[in-house]
C-alpha cells in the first residue's frame, strides 16, 4: 500500500473525485426514444446513483388526433383508426368499436359471429400478451425466451391474414360480423396452433417463471397496491396483479362470453412477477376459450340480417338487385343515417378496459367518439411504482405494464 | 347483461333524494343512467357517490369533454362516467359550462386517475378544472394556442368549395 503511495499511483478505480461520486443528485432524461423503453415514452428522473428518487413523464409523441379524425368519418372508416390504438391486439379494438356501433343500431348478431369473434379476440390477447412476456424476459436479460414465443405469435399473425388479408393493423370483420366466413386454411392453422401451441408456451413459462434470477429480478420490482391501483384507474392484468378481479368479459359480457367456462388469475402483491403471471395464466385461460368456442362453433350466418343498410351486399347481388345496389353506394359513401342516441360499449383489451363513449346526432359521422385507453389512465401511476427503486427496475416495471404508444397518445 | 343489482329508478331516486333540486335532466340511454347536474354540484356528488355505503360508485372510469356550439350559455360539458364494481353499476354524469367561463371543479383530490383524464380535457376542450395540481396540455404542444377538439375547428381547409359538408360530413 504505501509503496503504491510513494510510487503516485491511484488506487481509486475512477479518476472522478469522491465529491462527484457522493454528492449530487442526477437528473436523467430517459427517452423519449431510447432502446429499453420499446416505445416512445419520455421520462425525466432525479437519480441518486441508479436510485430513483422522482420522476416525471412527458407524453403524446405519437398523438395522431383520433376522436377528431373520427367525427368527420363514417362509422366503418373508423375501424381502421381503431387498429391503431392498441396495435399489438388490432382485433380487440376493431371488434369493440363494431360491437359498439351494433349496440347503437341495434343489430341483432348471429350467435355464429359471436364464437368467431371470441376466438379471434382471444388469439388476440394471446399475441399481445406474449409481446408484453417475452420483453419482460428481454429486459431481464432472457433474449431466447422472446425469440422463441415470436414464431408462436407469427402463427397467429398468420391466422389473422386468412382471415382478413392482414396481419398487424388488422381491421378485421365488419359492422355487423364478418366479410367472409373462415376459411379452410384459417381453420387448419387454428387447428395445428391449438395442438402445438400448448407445448411451446409451457416450454417458454419453464424458462422463466421458476427462474431464480427472474423471480429476483421482477419480485418486488415496481408494486403497487390494490387500493392505489383502483384510485389511478387501473384495469386489466396490471389491476388482475394487485388481486382484484375486474375483468370486463366477466362483469359485463359482451360478444357471448357468459357461455364459457374459465377463470381470472389475480396476483398478490401487484409487482412485476405477478403481472408475468396474471399474463401467463391468462394465456391459458384464452386456450381454454379458444376450444370452447372452436369445438362448439354453431352453424349459421356469419353476419347480421337485419342491418342491410350497414351491411356490405355480395357484389353479384349489387349487379342484379336494386336494393343492394343502392345499399351498396350508401355504405361505401358514407350515407347511411345513424340513431341518434349515446352509446358506452367496454371490451377487455389487452391492457384493461378498453371503452367506446359514442355520441351521435344523427348524422352519418359520429358527433364526438372518445376512446377510453386503459394504457393513457394507468402509465400515471408509473412514477409512483418506481420510486425508490433502481433504473434497471424503472425499466422492467415499463415493461411489465405493458404500456403501448399508439395507446397511450391516441 | 343487465342484472344489475340497482334499477335505474332506485338509484336517480337515491341521488335526487340528496341533492335535491339540483338534477336538471335524467334519462337512460342503452342501459347507463345519466345525470345532468350543475357544475358547482359535481365535485360534491361524485365525492358523495364514492362514499355513500349503498350506491358506492367507486371507479372513475372516464372523464370526457363534449363541445355543443349552439347551446349558447352552455357551449362546453363535461362527462363522467362511474361504475360501482361490486354491484356492477355503472353511472353517468354530465355538467355543462359556458363558453366563456368555463370552470369545473378538480376532482383529482377524489380520484388520482383523474389527473391525466382531466389534463386531456383541458387540452381538447379548454375546460379549466379549478384545484387541478397541474392543468397544462398533455398530448398536444405545449405553445398552441387553441383548443382542437372544439367544434369550430374543421378537420379540412374551410376555404375548399368543392368539399359540401352535406356529402362529406361536419
Amino acid at each position: 500500500m504505501s509503496d503504491l503511495k510513494e510510487n503516485k499511483i491511484r488506487t481509486s478505480h475512477t479518476s472522478l473525485s469522491k465529491e462527484t461520486i457522493d454528492g449530487d443528485i442526477a437528473t436523467l432524461n430517459f427517452g423519449p426514444t431510447h432502446p429499453a423503453t420499446h416505445g416512445i415514452f419520455q421520462n425525466i428522473m432525479k437519480v441518486d446513483g441508479d436510485k430513483v428518487l422522482s420522476s416525471e413523464q412527458t407524453v403524446g409523441y405519437i398523438h395522431r388526433a383520433f376522436e377528431k379524425l373520427a367525427e368527420r368519418r363514417p362509422y366503418n372508416q373508423i375501424t381502421p383508426i381503431t387498429d391503431r390504438l392498441n396495435y399489438c391486439s388490432s382485433p380487440i379494438n376493431n371488434m369493440g368499436w363494431e360491437m359498439t356501433v351494433e349496440k347503437l343500431i341495434g343489430a341483432e348478431i348471429p350467435k355464429r359471429v359471436d364464437y368467431m369473434r371470441v376466438i379471434i379476440m382471444e388469439l388476440a390477447r394471446i399475441a399481445d400478451h406474449l409481446v408484453c412476456n417475452s420483453v419482460i424476459g428481454v429486459d431481464t436479460g432472457a433474449l431466447s425466451g422472446f425469440m422463441y414465443v415470436f414464431q408462436e405469435r407469427k402463427k397467429i399473425y398468420e391466422m389473422f391474414e386468412e382471415v382478413c388479408g392482414a396481419r398487424l393493423t388488422t381491421n378485421i370483420g365488419r359492422i355487423g360480423g364478418f366479410e367472409r366466413d373462415f376459411s379452410k386454411g384459417f381453420h387448419d392453422k387454428l387447428k395445428a396452433f391449438l395442438a402445438n401451441f400448448p407445448k411451446a408456451f409451457e416450454e417458454f413459462d419453464s424458462l422463466l417463471s421458476r427462474n431464480r434470477i427472474f423471480i429476483d429480478r421482477t419480485r418486488d420490482t415496481g408494486p403497487i397496491n390494490a387500493n392505489r391501483a383502483l384510485e389511478y384507474g387501473f384495469t386489466g392484468p396490471n389491476l388482475r396483479a394487485t388481486g382484484i378481479d375486474y375483468d370486463v368479459r366477466v362483469m359485463n359480457p359482451y360478444s357471448s362470453y357468459e357461455d364459457f367456462d374459465f377463470i381470472i388469475p389475480v396476483g398478490v402483491n401487484g409487482d412485476t412477477y405477478d403481472r408475468f403471471m396474471v399474463r401467463q395464466e391468462e394465456i391459458r385461460q384464452s386456450i381454454r376459450i379458444i376450444k370452447q368456442a372452436y369445438n362448439n362453433l354453431p352453424e349459421g350466418k356469419y353476419f347480421a340480417q337485419n342491418i342491410p343498410e350497414f351491411y356490405l351486399p355480395p357484389k353479384d347481388d349489387v349487379y342484379t338487385k336494386m336494393e343492394s345496389l343502392i345499399y351498396h353506394f350508401k355504405i361505401v359513401m358514407g350515407e347511411t343515417p345513424v340513431p341518434v342516441g349515446e352509446v358506452y360499449h367496454s371490451v377487455e383489451g389487452g391492457n384493461g378496459e378498453l371503452g367506446f363513449h359514442l355520441v351521435s346526432d344523427g348524422g352519418r359521422t359520429p358527433y364526438r367518439l372518445q376512446f377510453r385507453r386503459p394504457c393513457f389512465i394507468y402509465y400515471q401511476g408509473y412514477p409512483e411504482m418506481i420510486t425508490g427503486q433502481t433504473i434497471s427496475e424503472a425499466v422492467l416495471t415499463l415493461s411489465s405494464l405493458n404500456v403501448i404508444a399508439g395507446e397511450l397518445d391516441a | 347483461m343487465s342484472d344489475f343489482t340497482f334499477s335505474h329508478e332506485t338509484v336517480l331516486e337515491r341521488i335526487s333524494k340528496k341533492f335535491e333540486g339540483l338534477i336538471i335532466k335524467s334519462d337512460v340511454s342503452y342501459n347507463i343512467l345519466t345525470i345532468e347536474v350543475e357544475s358547482s354540484i359535481t365535485h360534491q356528488l361524485i365525492k358523495w357517490l364514492k362514499d355513500d355505503s349503498i350506491l358506492n360508485l367507486s371507479f372513475l372510469t372516464l372523464i370526457g369533454g363534449i363541445h355543443y356550439p349552439e347551446n349558447k350559455g352552455k357551449e362546453l360539458g363535461v362527462v363522467y362516467h362511474l361504475h360501482g364494481l361490486e354491484s356492477n353499476y355503472r353511472l353517468r354524469i354530465k355538467t355543462f359550462v359556458s363558453i366563456e367561463n368555463p370552470n369545473v371543479d378538480s376532482i383529482v383530490d377524489i380520484y388520482v386517475g383523474a389527473n391525466w383524464m382531466e389534463r386531456e380535457t383541458f387540452d381538447f376542450f379548454g375546460i379549466l378544472f379549478v384545484g387541478h395540481p397541474n392543468l397544462c396540455r398533455i398530448l398536444n404542444e405545449e405553445n398552441m394556442d387553441y383548443f382542437p377538439m372544439r367544434k369550430e375547428y374543421h378537420l379540412e381547409d374551410d376555404t375548399r368549395e368543392d368539399k359540401d359538408d352535406r356529402y362529406f360530413g361536419r
